[in-house]
């Protein structure tokens, strides 16, 4: 359990905003923390910005245009999870007792289609290997095979998702889908059809880190409304080698079933950081990169045991008022992904419904919450917030 | 270029033809019997494709290149229907695991790409094929792993 607090947070919605730039939706997500926070310039000693296709010095322009510059600022990138490492550098410096205040906020303007990486060799996009959907569905495959989880269950984690979304102001899609409408999209990578994954998109998020307790007395009108909310736990893992369809995307693994995932590793380091365990949590934002993607991430973040993914989802635990729902914000899958604010897009939502002011997404009670995100590197990375 | 033609009989490009070039170098060989150009760590055993100057798994320095089985058995399989970023082939296209004896697993194109036609554990071989033809006229070659006869 770590000392930080959150005393302010805010976000640019998800979406798709023609002529608005990563600096200006960056503005936005900032501008609301900080006012949250009671914090204006010169009360930060650090920014960290999260962005993975931002390019380079995205986190100066962002306080560069709003004139709050002078402090290190530092630009992060660990791809999927690139939130999740800003806010454990933020924190991990707060806990140092280097800083009292710390800004950490995510900014991305994506393309649309699939994500062009500079991740692979030019021979591997010659060759067909940058096709990120045909991981994801390998990696679907290979959980259906071992669990039986059905494409019905794969549908089903879109139709939760996406009714999720509904409530959600800042996600990018928000009708409710049917089982059949998801199933009749066209097959992208099978078992994956399109409404299975989620779209790449522009946002951005922000969060305001305090050391010692002092969340809510910055005098801002929303800090610490609904009770004090604590960063119990912020951590980054990288993967493993030897899983072959681990994010880290390697050309060959080893025959080794028994090689624990970077969101595993991230979430045992989290639990134990926290003093907690999955039992305890209310409240989950998880990596619904696609929709199988979630279902694997109950199994990795112990939600379920292993091969229990499809019977948690069936029972309705990770629905809204089950005993653990998942993606109350509509996950990626309604809100889309910009890369660098999503993991703090989850860190938002999460101390939105801490504070019990999620309006009609609310988990009854919340009181301890898990975010979780993974991606290319690999880079895995899993916050808990308790109340 | 046909679709059929990365399903149908393996493209036995003889070694060295004018008009033809590999995807990249070092990454198989062709010919007659080609195979993966893979690698073994002296010190912990473990194999890896492609080969790499350093072991993935225990550091070691002392890795030696090894041509890898051309015969393995399906583990994932999917198709790939749109083109991803920097493709220049055809599509769909198959794209899967196989499980080599060696004790790895190889990421690879398929030869075929209705996914409806494969099944687990089924045995794959080693075939080099056509991917597309560059700017200068050359067939450029790829590694793929078709359905054993």
């Amino acid at each position: 359990m770590t000392d930080v607090t959150i005393a302010g947070v805010g976000m640019h919605p998800f979406g798709r905003f023609e002529g608005v730039s990563a600096t200006d939706m960056g503005v936005v997500a900032v501008r609301r923390a900080l006012d949250e926070a009671g914090v204006g310039r010169g009360g930060f000693q650090a920014a960290f910005c999260a962005t993975a296709y931002g390019g380079v010095a995205s986190g100066h322009k962002v306080l560069g245009a709003l004139g709050m510059t002078g402090t290190p600022i530092v630009d992060v990138e660990a791809g999927c999870a690139s939130g999740a490492a800003a806010l454990m550098l933020g924190a991990s410096a707060i806990e140092a007792g280097q800083y009292d205040t710390v800004v950490v906020f995510g900014v991305e303007k994506m393309p649309k289609g699939i994500i062009r990486s500079s991740f692979f060799e030019p021979w591997q996009e010659e060759a067909g290997f940058a096709a990120t959907p045909a991981y994801f569905a390998l990696r679907a495959q290979r959980l259906m095979a071992g669990s039986g989880v059905t494409k019905e269950h794969l549908a089903a984690v879109v139709v939760k998702n996406r009714a999720n979304g509904v409530g959600n102001p800042d996600a990018m899609f928000r009708s409710p889908v049917d089982a059949a409408a998801v199933l009749g999209s066209r097959v992208v990578c099978e078992p994956l059809h399109l409404w299975m994954l989620c779209s790449p998109n522009e946002g951005a998020a922000c969060v305001v880190l305090r050391g010692g307790g002092g969340a809510g007395t910055g005098g801002g009108a929303g800090a610490g409304a609904g009770g004090t909310v604590r960063v119990a736990a912020a951590v980054l893992r990288s993967h493993l080698p030897g899983a072959v369809l681990s994010e880290s995307t390697p050309m060959s693994g080893l025959v080794d079933d028994t090689i624990p995932s970077p969101s595993t590793l991230a979430a045992d380091a989290a639990y134990e950081a926290a003093g907690i365990g999955p039992r305890d949590l209310d409240v989950v934002e998880c990596q619904d990169t696609d929709a199988a993607r979630e279902l694997l991430a109950y199994e990795e973040l112990r939600l379920c045991p292993p091969g229990g993914a499809a019977r948690l989802l069936e029972r309705g635990d990770s629905a809204p008022g089950g005993a653990l729902p998942v993606n109350p914000s509509g996950g990626l899958l309604a809100k889309g992904e910009p890369l660098g604010a999503s993991a703090l897009g989850q860190v938002v939502e999460l101390v939105h419904q801490l504070r019990g002011r999620a309006g009609e997404r609310q988990v009854d009670g919340a009181r301890v919450g898990l975010a979780h995100t993974v991606g290319r590197g690999a880079n895995a990375g899993v916050v808990v917030l308790v109340r | 270029m046909s679709r059929e033609r990365t399903v149908s009989a393996p493209a036995t490009t003889p070694d060295g033809a004018p008009g033809t070039v590999p995807v990249a170098p070092g990454l198989f060989t062709e010919g007659e019997a080609p195979h993966l150009v893979g690698a073994r760590c002296a010190v912990c055993g473990s194999h890896l494709f492609p080969a790499k100057p350093q072991c993935p798994y225990c550091s070691s320095d002392d890795v030696r290149e090894t041509a890898l089985s051309s015969r393995g058995v399906l583990w994932a399989w999917t198709a790939v229907t749109a083109p991803p970023p920097g493709y220049r082939g055809d599509v769909p296209y198959g794209f899967g695991v196989v499980e080599l004896p060696e004790g790895i697993r190889v990421l690879a194109r398929l030869t075929v790409a209705d996914p409806a036609a494969l099944e687990a554990g089924q045995p794959m071989d080693l075939r080099i094929v056509p991917l597309h033809t560059d700017d200068e006229g050359r067939t450029v070659t790829t590694f793929a792993f078709a359905p054993a006869p």
